[in-house]
């Protein structure tokens, strides 16, 4: 179209060009056709200046984006919501023994460590095959400049919701302060804080299951001081209501202290690859009626409890590498706990049955140590390989109702001394920063008896909010 | 005369204790390249930590102790935003206990917030790799971004430190006086690169590319955070074939298996850029991390 009208003006300007010699009609016909050539002039004119007029907007426009100035959010209703993240874990598990029976054979009663007071903790696949692990939900936000929020509620395979962690944390306190309060993991050690998911091996330590049923918890308050040093050197004193073994809290009625902890951290780089961390930690309690299953001489069930003062004392260590080039890492841990007990037991609070007929109270007292160490090494791209070595010391323990011949030793099988060990070796595989899925082997010899052989398929996926983790 | 002495003494200590307390503003930088820019502008009158070597991946720091240490004692905090420190940095800010350098704070900064963003996804889903919601966050690889965060960062520093307010202006005026010049300077010599086609390894390089117009055909990361296979390699391979790369381009923090398997199989030679101040020993500050990157991309091959 506009190549036709471009051709007609041309045409029209050779014809107007043309030399004149020819009459009045003549004239009058030239004049017309000026009259359209200037008409078209002014079309074009005005076409070519509408164009210009865009061609500056666009111009203007992109300048004012190029301009420095914060970027809008959305303002939808939504936009303060909290950040949520969601952990999706499962496993099959294939196990020499029957991680359900205890080698005694009664009926119902789940294998546990020799040598120790059960702490309920889980330490075994829950049955051999397809187990779906505890998914955890978490949520959390600032609240408003002075606090932030934390909640972290563990869906168990068998349908029963469990709330893990349930905080407040103070934001910025100043002087190096930090204050929490509500449900959290106690700071004790190094691997007590990390979820299950950060873990670097499918099952808790040795130790950590003996010593806290897996892990410490507290409904109460924690406050840290981070010293004003170019080393890291922290303090933490933690006190409230403690959650599980070797406590018996939940049950307690009373005002004033009830558990308590103490924590200090020490910390540094050795050049830029490498970095560690020092702790020693210690926690008390005072369990009362603190209650465990055992079966007697008579082969008979029975309830046995504990009242008395429960100390533990622990010592930490990690050290990490990371080089500047490649994807290679490697990561030590290690950690000792020593817990000393004493108090009475009772033997066969309960009923009035087994070999005999009444119920026994006598002293107690027991020292029991444990230490774990274990490494990992990221050899490749996504790829990791670990080994950890954990073993607890045969307990020293005095029990009266033995020294005084009120009960035979088989009486209170499960304390009869046993220096249980474990060795377990992993290897994992992570695609992304967002999911891992683990192999491991264990050979396991918390009991008397044949050991145990254990292999793990595991899967550990997290959805959502990109959540920091710590050191 | 003894008296006076003394008295000489005392007011020299109480000085000099007074210009320590003066000269010292604490400043954490999450990358050397913001600890280099506040440099050029603080100089002496800061003390400047950096958390990241310019030969670590700045995504995979953890929050470690030192790191909780030296954020106790600062009074401003240098970080990149865009979520780049994600990871680690929030962990370090609650760990810290330190009120300064909260995000509501005077002493919390972030560059990305004077830049416009590049890369910016257009949905957010895991699907694609780990991906920045508010864009890419590498914004210190294009030079003329500089002026405008040492603008907000001379204002900023004037702010926490007002006495010395006229010193961070002035430094800043230099320091933008001297960087048009370099700009222009290396535009002219970097001027045969636009439109050159390359392969970059990870969108390290997008605000050099979008700078110096180079031509991004490809990226050997199939998905950002995400190592590439010897199948996507191939994959790559085969769709650059035709375009005859320039050059493929790694930083030098990324490891280099994917950028030499691509170079050795297509020909095309590997440039690698120091990404930041520090990564090697030419480059010492922000201006020898430009003349560097302008040079090793006009070399000749």
């Amino acid at each position: 179209m506009k190549h036709v009208s471009i051709i007609v003006l041309a045409a029209y300007g050779a014809l107007a060009s043309f030399p004149m010699t020819a009459a009045a009609e003549a004239a009058a016909d030239v004049s017309a056709l000026r009259a359209e050539i200037a008409q078209l002039k002014a079309a074009y004119e005005e076409r070519i200046q509408a164009l210009e007029r865009r061609l500056n907007q666009v111009q203007a426009q992109s300048a004012t984006t190029v301009a420095p100035a914060a970027r809008p959010v959305a303002a939808a209703a939504n936009a303060f919501n909290p950040a949520i993240s969601l952990i999706l874990s499962g496993m099959t598990t294939s196990t020499k023994l029957d991680p359900r029976q205890d080698t005694s054979g009664a009926a119902g009663r789940e294998r546990r460590i020799q040598g120790l007071m059960p702490s309920g903790g889980e330490f075994n696949p829950e049955a051999r095959s397809w187990n779906l692990g505890e998914s955890e939900l978490a949520i959390s936000a600032n609240i408003d400049p002075h606090f932030r929020g934390t909640l972290l509620a563990a869906l168990s395979p068998a349908n029963e919701v469990s709330v893990e962690e349930a905080n407040i944390q103070t934001l910025g306190l100043g002087a190096g302060l930090n204050i929490k309060a509500g449900r959290f993991l106690s700071g004790i050690g190094y691997a007590n804080e990390q979820h299950p998911h950060a873990w670097d091996f499918s099952n808790a330590s040795l130790p950590h299951q003996a010593f806290f049923g897996a892990q410490l918890g507290y409904d109460g308050m924690q406050i840290k001081w981070l010293a004003p040093t170019d080393m890291f050197l922290e303090f933490g004193l933690e006190t409230g209501r403690a959650r599980g073994f070797p406590s018996s809290d939940a049950a307690r009625n009373k005002n004033g202290l009830m558990s308590g902890s103490a924590f200090a951290r020490l910390g540094d780089d050795v050049g830029r690859e490498h970095s560690w961390r020092l702790g020693a930690s210690y926690f008390a309690t005072q369990p009362g009626d603190r209650a465990y299953e055992d079966i007697d001489s008579s082969g008979t069930r029975v309830t046995n409890r504990f009242s008395g003062t429960s100390r533990t004392v622990g010592l930490d260590v990690v050290w990490k590498w990371k080089p500047h080039y490649g994807a290679q890492s490697f990561k030590f841990q290690s950690e000792w706990f020593r817990r000393k007990e004493s108090g009475q037991l009772t033997y066969n609070g309960d009923n009035a049955v087994g070999a005999f007929a009444a119920a026994a109270t006598g002293d107690l007292s027991s020292t029991q140590s444990g230490l774990y160490a274990q490494g990992v090494w990221g050899f490749a791209p996504a790829w990791r390989v670990g080994y950890r070595y954990d073993q607890l010391g045969r307990r020293a323990t005095r029990i009266g109702l033995i020294d005084q011949g009120v009960l035979a030793a088989n009486d209170l099988p499960l304390l009869e001394a046993f220096e249980p060990k474990r060795q377990t070796l992993m290897l994992d595989w992570s695609r992304s920063e967002f999911s891992r899925i683990r192999l491991q082997f264990a050979h396991d010899r918390t009991r008397p008896g044949a050991a145990d052989r254990q292999i793990w398929l595991h899967y550990i996926m997290s959805l959502g909010a990109h959540g920091a983790h710590k050191f | 005369m003894k008296l006076s002495m003394l008295k000489y003494c005392l007011a020299l200590l109480a000085a000099s204790l007074w210009a320590a307390s003066a000269l010292a503003l604490n400043v954490f930088a999450t990358v050397p390249e913001w600890a280099a820019l506040a440099q050029e502008i603080g100089g002496d009158r800061l003390k400047i930590v950096t958390a990241t070597g310019a030969l670590q991946d700045p995504h995979r720091i953890e929050a470690k102790p030192s790191l909780i240490a030296r954020a106790r004692n600062a009074d401003l905090l240098l970080a990149t935003g865009a979520e780049l420190e994600v990871g680690w940095l929030p962990v370090i800010l609650r760990e810290s206990g330190n009120a300064r350098i909260q995000p509501s704070a005077l002493g919390y900064f972030e560059a990305v917030a004077y830049v416009k963003m590049l890369d910016v996804p257009g949905r957010l889903d895991r699907a694609d790799g780990d991906v920045h919601a508010s864009g890419n966050p590498h914004i210190h690889t294009d030079p003329r971004n500089y002026p405008k965060i040492a603008a907000a960062l001379a204002t900023r520093l004037a702010q926490l430190d007002a006495a010395n307010a006229a010193q961070y202006r002035m430094a800043y005026a230099k320091f933008v006086e001297r960087w048009q010049a370099n700009l222009a300077r290396w535009e002219k010599q970097a001027a045969p690169l636009r439109g050159q086609p390359v392969v970059v390894q990870h969108k390290s390089f997008s605000y050099l590319i979008d700078w110096l117009g180079l031509k991004e055909i490809a990226v050997l990361e199939p998905k950002p955070g995400v190592e590439a296979s010897a199948a996507h390699l191939a994959r790559v391979l085969e769709q650059t074939r035709a375009q005859k790369p320039r050059w493929v381009i790694r930083a030098a923090w990324e490891n280099n298996r994917a950028a030499d398997g691509f170079a050795a199989q297509s020909g095309a030679p590997v440039a690698v850029l120091p990404f930041t101040v520090g990564a090697d020993d030419q480059v010492k500050d922000l201006t020898a991390l430009f003349d560097e990157t302008v040079a090793r991309l006009s070399a000749a091959h």
